[in-house]
């Protein structure tokens, strides 16, 4: 560390000699004289120590304190003093809060995300809080606080995140490439999803996702649900409608598959329910390790095609082979079977539609006769038992 | 049965003198009817879940045993059982009917097959029930009793065939149209339903809840009952045995005790196992 100060303050020197401009720049010695004092406080009780060290090792150790400090030129330096300007450097950055979520500079100041202003490392190194793999427990610091999100009408999504196979893939196995917040918000331009701008915006979300996705992307952008979102029905899915934004769950999971069928009858009602009345869903509804036809098993999960399109799993001529993935030995007779059969509708399932009445009409007929007779019955009997016993003298019952 | 220690009647018995027992159901029969009860409830208990998935106690349940995977499995296997005992029992209605040419299996008083008699005896019951005439005597199966035998078989055809088809539906599907493979399972869940709601709630009260056998006839356990018991309930056949001189070919020794405990222990678990499933479906059913 010495050695690497000792360098930066070489540099600094050296950079001292080569830009050296009429103003009087204080070297960093000269600063840190006092201010290498960890613990100093000014007048208010801020700390105003720096650590030398740390300082010199971050990507700003090069700099004389001056040059962000830019109204102390000498010593004694006043009281009060103004705040540094980041931009005076950084104006790209700062271009791009101006508009964002985080605009407000008194809110959200540079530091806010980047850490101590005296131990700011570059984004590669895995000691800066903007570092891929802390880049959750930065936005986490405000956006895992329950508090915060109710103010502001959000989700307290941080856990979330951390729980969903993005988060589990960056903090279990420090996958650089899984998702962080900004891969899909960016970073300093960051903009409300109701903004058309937006990467979270809805018709934008195929695209966001696409960075990463592109093969699923692109089979999405070829179904029904991508070609509707192009065509601008707001509607229609787009991957956060299903796999949800922050809470996004490893789909061949059972978690996942448990809760699909829902997800896709939110939107597809009738389906959703006629399909609830088959065995399909019935037995997929109690989970366990035989796995069950769910929405996507048959229609694809992106590549949604409708079953006029014969390139569609569920057009007709590709029936047998679609079912044979499941039914070993499924056959053209075989497939007849309708996986949304609607027993109440005498018009579509005439056959179903009889069967069922018949069914309930059995029902309801011996068990009403039965119910009658059993009650009758049991109301004569006890009645006889009664008087039998009261005949004899006993006690009632 | 082994010659353990007999029970003396010095229990149930309401005249002085020592009680007669008579056989009603033979050793084989009695085995069936386990057989029988015990693969109902596996069926009931496994079928319930499938057939209201959506409950929370179904998915609790299928939690606990290992999900969908399990049940279906129990459900097949007691459905293979169930099959079993039914092909026994036809072999033995074939063999004692048809090649023994043995009378009293298809026709007359000892016939599970309904006649004109249980047609009366249904409307005499009923009548004697709301006060309108004299108790109807019953010969050895009364019509209710025939009921029940005529509504198992049945189901069992229907339930049976209707599972095998979900189970080798592309089998099936060689030889029934497209749209029974849509209706097979309302059949099979709408009878299964018919019969768990008919067994646990109107079998359960005819035959054990009654006051006349309350709280459980032990007879299809025991196979024996008591000669009190056998002229009250079924005054005809005691009599018409009485009369060809063939009571005494049916006395019996009283049962055992540790059979009568034992069979109270199956009995009241069966029955408990069954009110449970039958509140169970009410509440799906009503929900």
């Amino acid at each position: 560390m010495k050695t690497v100060s000792s360098i930066s303050l070489t540099l600094g020197a050296c950079a001292l000699l080569f830009f050296a401009t009429p103003r009087a720049v204080m070297a960093q010695t000269d600063c840190l004289s006092c201010h290498a004092d960890t613990t100093m406080q000014d007048g208010s009780g801020q700390n105003v120590g720096v650590d030398a060290h740390k300082f010199g090792d971050s990507i700003h150790g090069v700099l004389q304190c001056s040059q962000c400090h830019t109204t102390i030129k000498e010593y004694p330096h006043p009281d009060q003093i103004t705040p540094v300007k980041c931009e005076s450097c950084h104006a790209d950055e700062a271009a791009g809060l101006v508009g964002s979520v985080h605009a407000s500079r008194a809110e959200h100041p540079c530091t806010s995300c980047h850490g101590d202003a005296h131990s700011i490392y570059p984004k590669t190194d895995p000691k800066s809080a903007v570092y891929p793999l802390n880049v959750p427990r930065t936005c986490g610091q405000c956006h895992g606080n329950d508090a915060m999100a109710k103010k502001h009408g959000l989700n307290n999504v941080y856990p979330m995140y951390l729980d969903s196979i993005h988060g589990f893939a960056l903090s279990n196995e420090g996958l650089l490439v899984a998702a962080n917040c900004q891969s899909c918000h960016g970073s300093h331009h960051i903009l409300s999803h109701t903004d058309p701008q937006s990467a979270t915006y809805k018709a934008n979300v195929p695209a966001t996702c696409g960075n990463c996705h592109a093969g699923i992307t692109a089979d999405y952008s070829n179904g029904v649900h991508g070609k509707a979102v192009a065509a601008g029905k707001k509607g229609a899915p787009v991957c956060s409608d299903c796999h949800t934004a922050h809470a996004i769950e490893q789909p061949t999971a059972a978690a996942f598959r448990m809760q699909s069928t829902p997800i896709c009858g939110n939107c597809h009602k009738e389906k959703f329910s006629t399909y609830r009345d088959t065995f399909h869903s019935q037995l997929g509804s109690l989970g366990g390790y035989v796995e069950t036809a769910r929405c996507w098993d048959c229609h694809k999960a992106h590549e949604i095609l409708p079953a006029s399109d014969p390139r569609s799993p569920v057009a007709p001529a590709n029936l047998v082979k679609t079912c044979g993935r499941c039914h070993a030995g499924a056959n053209a007779s075989f497939v007849q079977y309708q996986p949304h059969a609607n027993a109440h509708s005498r018009k579509l399932n005439p056959a179903l539609y009889y069967v069922t009445l018949f069914m309930n009409l059995l029902l309801v007929s011996v068990l009403t006769f039965f119910m009658i007779h059993t009650l009758l019955w049991l109301i004569r009997s006890r009645y006889d038992q009664v008087k039998a016993r009261a005949a004899k003298g006993g006690k009632n019952a | 049965m082994p010659d353990l220690e007999r029970v003396a009647d010095d229990g149930g018995a309401v005249s002085g003198m020592k009680a007669r027992f008579f056989t009603r159901f033979t050793r084989e029969q009695r085995y069936l009817h386990a057989v029988l009860f015990t693969a109902f409830l596996g069926l009931a208990a496994t079928g319930l879940p499938m057939r209201f998935a959506q409950t929370p106690w179904a998915r609790r349940f299928a939690s606990g045993v290992g999900g969908f995977g399990a049940i279906i499995f129990f459900h097949k296997m007691f459905a293979v059982v169930l099959t079993i005992a039914f092909l026994i029992h036809l072999k033995e209605i074939f063999t004692r009917g048809v090649l023994h040419r043995e009378k009293g299996i298809f026709w007359g008083s000892t016939s599970m097959v309904a006649n004109w008699k249980d047609v009366k005896d249904l409307v005499g019951h009923l009548r004697w029930m709301v006060g309108l005439g004299p108790k109807p005597q019953f010969e050895r199966y009364a019509y209710w009793e025939k009921f029940d035998y005529w509504a198992v078989f049945w189901g069992m055809l229907v339930i049976g065939f209707s599972g095998y088809a979900m189970w080798f539906a592309p089998f099936f599907a060689r030889f029934l149209p497209g749209w029974a493979l849509n209706a097979v399972l309302v059949v099979h869940s709408e009878e299964g339903l018919l019969a768990i709601l008919f067994i646990f709630s109107i079998h359960f009260v005819n035959t054990h809840l009654r006051p006349d056998s309350f709280p459980m006839d032990m007879v299809v356990f025991t196979g024996v009952e008591s000669e009190e018991e056998f002229k009250h309930k079924r005054t005809q056949e005691y009599e018409r045995l009485a009369k060809e001189g063939k009571l005494e070919q049916r006395v019996a020794t009283a049962p055992p005790l540790w059979l009568v405990n034992f069979s109270k222990v199956v009995g009241f678990t069966a029955i408990a196992i069954g009110l449970i499933l039958l509140v169970l479906t009410l509440s799906a059913y009503f929900s």
